[in-house]
C-alpha cells in the first residue's frame, strides 16, 4: 500500500494482501469483489485505526498492566481483566481523525444506498492467520442492523473490546499469541434479504465435486445457519449449470429485523409463501455460476453465504456475504479412484469381476 | 435369507385374462413357467421386457427372442465369458415376454472367467473400429444372402432342365432347404448381433461405474452425454425423410403432401406427373436401405418397415414439407451437440482429483466412445434392415401356404411357431410330392382362428413390470445399462403406494421441464394419434419412432434405461424424457395434464 497508512479502507481497495491491515474476513470480501462478485458495500476500520485509538487514549500501558495480572487458567481472573478492558475501551473516545474517517465511510454508504442512516453490520475481522481458531477464541463479534453514526462508532469500539473477552484472553495467553497485534473491524451495508442461505461447491452428502448445493429460506440467512427452518435445497450440476434437483420444504418461519437496534425477531411465514421456492431458477443458476467461478479462482471447494436483496432486479439482487474454504470433505486425503489403473482393458476386467469397486 | 427377500407377485399367481384359457399352447414348452421348475422360477427375478416386446408376441415372432437370447447366452456366457454374467433366461406369460438375468455366483468361477474375458474381449477392444467396420460388412452380406432365399412355386411337374442338369433333387428339396436357410440365417444374425453388443455393454458399464465412483451423485444422463454417439445410422432414415421433404418443395410437388390424404393414392397421383415421378424416384433411392426402418424394434412382424407401409411416416413427411415451406430449418445441430459433449467431458475431467484419475478417465472414455458408437449404430443394420427383410421373407413362405390352401392369409403364418411351420411345411411337401391331400388345410385354420382371437384378447392385458424375487445385486452389465434394472429401481416398483401419489419416478433421460396433455400409446398402430404438443406416454419408446419426436413435447415410458435409444433420440430432439417409470401407462390417461421433469426424472400428474 502506497503512502500513509489509512484508518479506514473501502472494501473495493483491499484483498488478501491487505490482511494484516483489515483482517481475514474483510480481506476475503475484498477478494470476492475483485473476482467480480457482488458484495454489499462497506469499509474496514484498519488495525492502524485501532492502534491510533489505543495511543490517543494511552491504553497500551494500561492494557499491559491489566494483562500482567491475569492468571491464564483462572476464569475469575480472566473475567475481571476482560471487564476492566471493556470498561476502559467504552469510556475512551475515538480520536477525531479516526472518528472522521469512520463517519466519512458511513456517509459514503448512505450516499450509495440513497438512505439516511443506512443499516450496517459491524463485525470484527481477525488478523490472526487462522480465522477459524480466531472464531473459536471469540474474536468475531458481529452487530447487525446498526443505524446512525453514534451507534456505528459504539459498535466499532465494542468490536475492538471483543478481542479481550475472557475466552479470547485465555486463548491468546495460552497460545502465546501476541496481545497487541491489533484488531480490524468491517462496517458493511445490510442487505434487505428476500431470501438468504448458504451454498457449497460440492455435495455435502457425498463430497461429489460435480455438484453445487444451494440451501436457502426466506429472510436473513440466520434461519438457515441456525437450523430454525428446513431450507429449500437446490442441487446444480457444476459442469452444465443445470438444476438437477429441487427440494422445496415448508418454510414456516423467518427472521425480520426490528427497531433501530436491529434485533432479529422470528415471525411466521404467510402460508402461500411457505411452499414456494425461495429462489427462482435463474437466481439459483447465477449463484452457482458465481460459486463455480470463485472455486476455480481459489482452487478449493468453498462454503459461501449469500443473500438475495428484496428490492433489486436480477442479477443485481444477488450478494455474497462470506466465502470460506469448505472443511468437511476437503480435509479428507485426496485418494485416487483409479489407483490401480493400468489400461482400460484390465480396468474393465476388474470392474466386472468386482475388484475395482469398493462398494 | 430367502424369507427376507423382497418379492413381486409370483409368476404362478398371475391370472389368465378372461377368455384366454389355453394361451400356453401358442408357445413351446421350454418357454413357459411350469410346475416342474416352479421353485427355481419363483426365486428368480423376471422383468417385463417391454423394450423389445411391447406387445403380446405372436407364436412365430418368438423366433427373434429365441435367436436373440441364444446369441446373448453364447456371447456372454460361453464365448467372451463376461465374468459375473451368464445368459438371460426368458418366458412367455399371457403372451408377454419376461426375462431374467443369470449371474455367476461362485467368486472362483468369476476369477477364472475374468482371465478368459480379458484375453478374448481385449482382442476386440483393441481393434474395435476396424472390427466394427468389418462387422457391418458381415451383416450386409447376411442381408444379401437372406434376400437371395427363394420359395419357388411347386409346379405340376418339374422343369425339364432339372432332369438334364442331373441335379438329382427337385423343388420340394429347394423349398425345404430354403426354410432351413431362413432359420439358419436369423439364428446366425443374432449371434453376430450379440458378438459386439454384449462386450460393448461391459465396457460401457465400466465407464459408468468409474463415473459413479468419481462423482457419487452424477446423473446417468451426464454420463451418456459424455459418451453420446453424435451421428449414427439410426438417424439417417429420418434425415432421408427431411431430404425428401426438401425435394418435394424443390420439385414443386409439395401440394400433394396433405396429412389427411391416403398415402397410396398420393403416391399414385405423384406418378402421373413428371415432377412427381422424379420425387418417387428419390423416395425409391432413399428406401433402400434407409426405409427398412420399422416402427418398432424389429421383433414384432407387424411393425412394418416404412418401405412397406409409408403410411407410418407419411404424416411426419407432410409435417416436414410444411416446415420447409415455412422456411424452418430441419437440420439437426450436430456441431452444437459435439460442442456440448466436449464441454461436458472437459468439465467433468477437470473436476477429477488426481492425474491418475484423469488418465483413467481419458483412456476409458476413448474405449467407450468407440464401443458406444457401435451400440447406437448397429441397430439399424440388424433390428431394422435385416429384420424387415426377414419378416417379408417369412411372408413369401406364407404366400406359398396360402396358394396350397393351408392358410387364408399370408399373415396367418405368424400364428404358428417356427417349429410348427416346420411340421406344416413337411405336411405340404409330402402332400405335393405324393399327390395325396395334406391335413394342413383342415388342421390349421381353426387353430389360427383361435390364436387370432387369443392375441386380440391378450393385447388388452397390462403386464406387471416384474415378477418373482428381487436379487441382492444386479450384475449383468446389459441388464443395468439397457433396461435400467437395479435393486433400487425394483424396490421403487415394489412400493408404489409409498411413493408420492401424484409423482412417478424414472430415469432422467433427457433434460428439460415441460407441461402438457398426455397421449398414452399402447401399441404402434396408435402412434398416428399423437398430436402436436402432446407428451408421449408409452410402454417403451422405440427409437424408430424418431419422426414422431418432432411433434411431441416430452416422452415418458414404463421401461427404459440410460442406454435405451429413446433417451438418445429425445436428447437429439432436445425434448425432456423420463424413462423406466414402471407404471406410466397405467397411471396416466390420454388428455391428462402432466409435468415432465427430465432433469429430476419425475412425472407429476397435474390433474386427477
Amino acid at each position: 500500500m502506497m503512502g500513509e497508512v489509512p484508518f479506514t479502507l473501502d472494501f473495493s481497495r483491499v484483498g488478501l494482501t491487505e490482511r494484516a491491515l483489515v483482517g481475514g474476513k474483510v480481506a476475503s470480501l475484498g477478494e470476492l469483489l475483485r473476482h467480480g462478485c457482488r458484495v454489499p458495500p462497506g469499509f474496514a476500520v484498519t488495525s492502524f485505526g485501532y492502534r491510533r485509538f489505543l495511543e490517543a487514549n494511552g491504553l497500551e500501558d494500561r492494557l499491559r498492566q491489566v494483562l500482567a495480572s491475569v492468571v491464564p487458567n483462572d476464569l475469575e481472573s480472566l473475567e475481571r481483566a476482560s471487564q476492566q478492558i471493556t470498561g476502559m475501551f467504552l469510556e475512551s473516545r475515538i480520536p477525531r481523525e479516526v472518528q472522521g474517517a469512520i463517519e466519512r465511510g458511513y456517509e459514503e454508504l448512505s450516499v450509495r444506498a440513497q438512505l439516511p442512516d443506512p443499516p450496517v453490520a459491524v463485525r470484527s475481522s481477525a488478523l490472526a492467520e487462522d480465522s477459524e481458531q480466531a472464531s473459536f477464541a471469540g474474536q468475531q463479534e458481529t452487530y447487525l442492523w446498526v443505524r446512525g453514526t453514534e451507534n456505528v462508532l459504539d459498535s466499532v469500539r465494542r468490536c475492538w473490546a471483543s478481542a479481550f473477552t475472557p475466552r479470547a484472553l485465555s486463548y491468546r495467553l495460552t497460545q502465546g499469541v501476541s496481545l497487541d497485534d491489533g484488531v480490524a473491524v468491517g462496517v458493511q451495508q445490510m442487505v434487505h434479504p428476500r431470501a438468504a442461505g448458504v451454498l457449497f461447491t460440492l455435495s455435502p452428502r457425498t463430497g461429489d465435486r460435480s455438484l453445487i448445493v444451494v440451501e436457502g429460506s426466506w429472510g436473513p440467512g440466520v434461519a438457515v445457519v441456525s437450523g430454525e427452518v428446513t431450507p429449500d435445497e437446490f442441487t446444480v450440476n457444476k459442469v452444465t449449470l443445470e438444476i438437477v434437483h429441487r427440494k422445496i420444504s415448508p418454510k414456516t418461519a423467518q427472521f425480520v429485523p426490528t427497531g433501530s437496534e436491529g434485533l432479529l425477531v422470528k415471525v411466521p411465514v404467510p402460508e402461500d409463501l411457505q411452499t414456494k421456492p425461495c429462489l427462482s431458477d435463474e437466481e439459483v443458476v447465477e449463484l452457482a455460476r458465481l460459486a463455480r467461478h470463485l472455486e476455480q479462482v481459489y482452487g478449493f471447494p468453498l462454503d459461501i453465504e449469500w443473500a438475495v436483496a428484496e428490492n433489486e432486479a436480477f442479477p443485481h439482487n444477488l450478494y455474497l456475504l462470506q466465502s470460506r474454504p469448505e472443511t468437511v470433505w476437503s480435509r479428507r486425503p485426496r485418494t485416487s479412484i483409479a489407483a490401480n489403473f493400468k489400461d482400460p482393458l484390465s480396468y474393465v476386467v476388474q470392474t466386472l469381476a468386482g475388484k475395482a469397486l469398493s462398494r | 435369507m430367502m424369507s427376507d427377500a423382497l418379492r413381486f407377485q409370483s409368476p404362478f399367481e398371475v391370472q389368465t385374462p378372461p377368455g384366454c384359457e389355453g394361451w400356453t399352447e401358442m408357445y413351446p414348452y421350454y418357454l413357459l413357467f411350469s410346475e416342474d421348475r416352479r421353485q427355481e422360477e419363483e426365486n428368480k427375478l423376471w422383468f417385463y421386457n417391454g423394450m423389445h416386446a411391447p406387445e403380446a408376441v405372436h407364436p412365430f415372432d418368438t423366433i427373434g427372442f429365441e435367436a436373440g437370447y441364444l446369441g446373448i447366452g453364447e456371447m456372454s456366457s460361453r464365448m467372451f465369458c463376461i465374468p459375473p454374467a451368464l445368459g438371460i433366461d426368458f418366458r412367455f406369460l399371457n403372451g408377454r415376454l419376461y426375462i431374467s438375468p443369470t449371474a455367476v455366483g461362485d467368486p472362483k468361477k468369476i476369477e477364472e472367467r475374468a482371465k478368459l474375458f480379458e484375453r478374448r474381449a481385449g482382442y476386440y477392444f483393441q481393434n474395435w473400429p476396424q472390427f466394427y467396420e468389418e462387422w457391418r460388412e458381415k451383416v450386409k452380406r447376411e442381408i444379401e444372402q437372406l434376400k437371395a432365399i427363394r420359395f419357388p412355386e411347386l409346379p405340376e411337374v418339374e422343369d425339364e432342365q432339372l432332369v438334364f442338369e442331373r441335379k438329382g433333387y427337385g423343388t420340394s428339396q429347394e423349398v425345404f432347404e430354403a426354410y432351413h436357410r431362413l432359420l439358419e440365417s436369423i439364428f446366425r444374425i443374432w449371434q453376430i448381433h450379440m458378438e459386439i453388443v454384449m462386450i460393448g455393454f461391459a465396457a460401457y458399464f465400466t465407464f459408468y461405474e468409474f463415473c459413479k465412483k468419481a462423482f457419487p451423485e452424477i446423473s446417468d444422463q451426464a454420463i451418456t452425454r459424455m459418451v453420446g454417439a453424435i451421428d449414427v445410422s439410426m438417424f439417417r432414415p429420418n434425415d432421408e425423410l427431411k431430404r425428401l421433404a426438401k425435394r418435394a418443395v424443390e420439385l414443386g410437388v409439395d401440394s400433394y403432401f396433405r396429412p389427411e390424404a391416403n398415402v397410396r393414392e398420393t403416391f399414385e397421383a405423384l406418378g402421373r406427373s413428371e415432377a412427381g415421378r422424379a420425387w418417387l424416384e428419390e423416395w425409391r433411392r432413399s428406401s433402400d436401405p434407409w426405409f427398412y426402418m420399422n416402427t418398432g424394434d424389429g421383433f414384432h412382424h407387424h411393425h412394418r418397415a416404412w418401405v412397406d407401409d409409408p403410411g407410418a411416416v407419411f404424416g411426419i413427411l407432410c409435417d416436414y414439407v410444411a416446415k420447409v415451406k415455412r422456411g424452418e430449418s430441419l437440420e439437426r445441430d450436430i456441431e452444437g451437440r459435439r460442442r456440448d459433449r466436449d464441454q461436458i467431458t472437459e468439465g467433468y475431467r477437470a473436476l477429477l482429483q488426481t492425474e491418475e484419475d484423469r488418465k483413467a478417465f481419458d483412456e476409458l472414455l476413448g474405449l467407450v466412445r468407440n464401443v458406444y458408437y457401435s451400440i447406437e449404430d448397429h441397430k439399424f443394420y440388424v433390428e431394422h434392415w435385416y429384420q424387415s427383410v426377414f419378416w417379408n421373407k417369412v411372408r413369401e413362405l406364407g404366400a406359398l401356404f396360402v396358394r396350397q390352401g393351408f392358410f387364408q392369409d399370408v399373415e396367418d403364418i405368424f400364428y404358428l411357431h417356427w417349429s410348427e411351420v416346420h411340421q406344416a411345411l413337411m405336411d405340404l411337401l409330402l402332400s405335393w410330392t405324393i399327390g395325396a391331400p395334406a391335413r394342413g388345410p383342415v388342421y390349421w385354420p381353426p387353430i389360427i382362428a383361435r390364436r387370432r382371437e387369443l392375441m386380440g384378447k391378450l393385447r388388452a392385458w397390462n403386464p406387471p413390470p416384474a415378477l418373482g424375487t428381487v436379487p441382492e445385486a444386479v450384475v449383468d452389465p446389459a441388464v443395468v445399462m439397457l433396461w435400467g434394472i437395479t435393486p433400487d429401481r425394483l424396490r421403487a416398483w415394489l412400493e408404489p403406494e409409498k411413493a408420492e401419489e401424484k409423482v412417478l419416478r424414472g430415469f432422467a433421460a433427457s433434460p428439460g421441464v415441460v407441461e402438457g396433455p398426455a397421449r398414452v400409446v399402447l401399441s404402434v398402430d396408435q402412434l398416428h394419434e399423437v398430436q402436436e404438443g402432446e407428451i408421449l406416454v408409452c410402454s417403451v419408446t422405440e427409437p424408430s419412432w424418431a419422426p414422431v419426436f418432432s411433434r411431441i413435447r416430452a416422452t415418458v415410458s414404463d421401461i427404459g434405461g440410460m442406454m435405451s435409444h429413446a433417451a438418445i433420440v429425445a436428447r437429439e430432439y432436445g425434448i425432456p424424457a423420463v424413462l423406466g417409470t414402471g407404471s406410466a401407462t397405467k397411471r396416466i390417461r390420454t388428455g391428462q395434464r402432466i409435468r415432465v421433469d427430465g432433469d429430476a426424472g419425475t412425472v407429476t400428474l397435474l390433474e386427477d
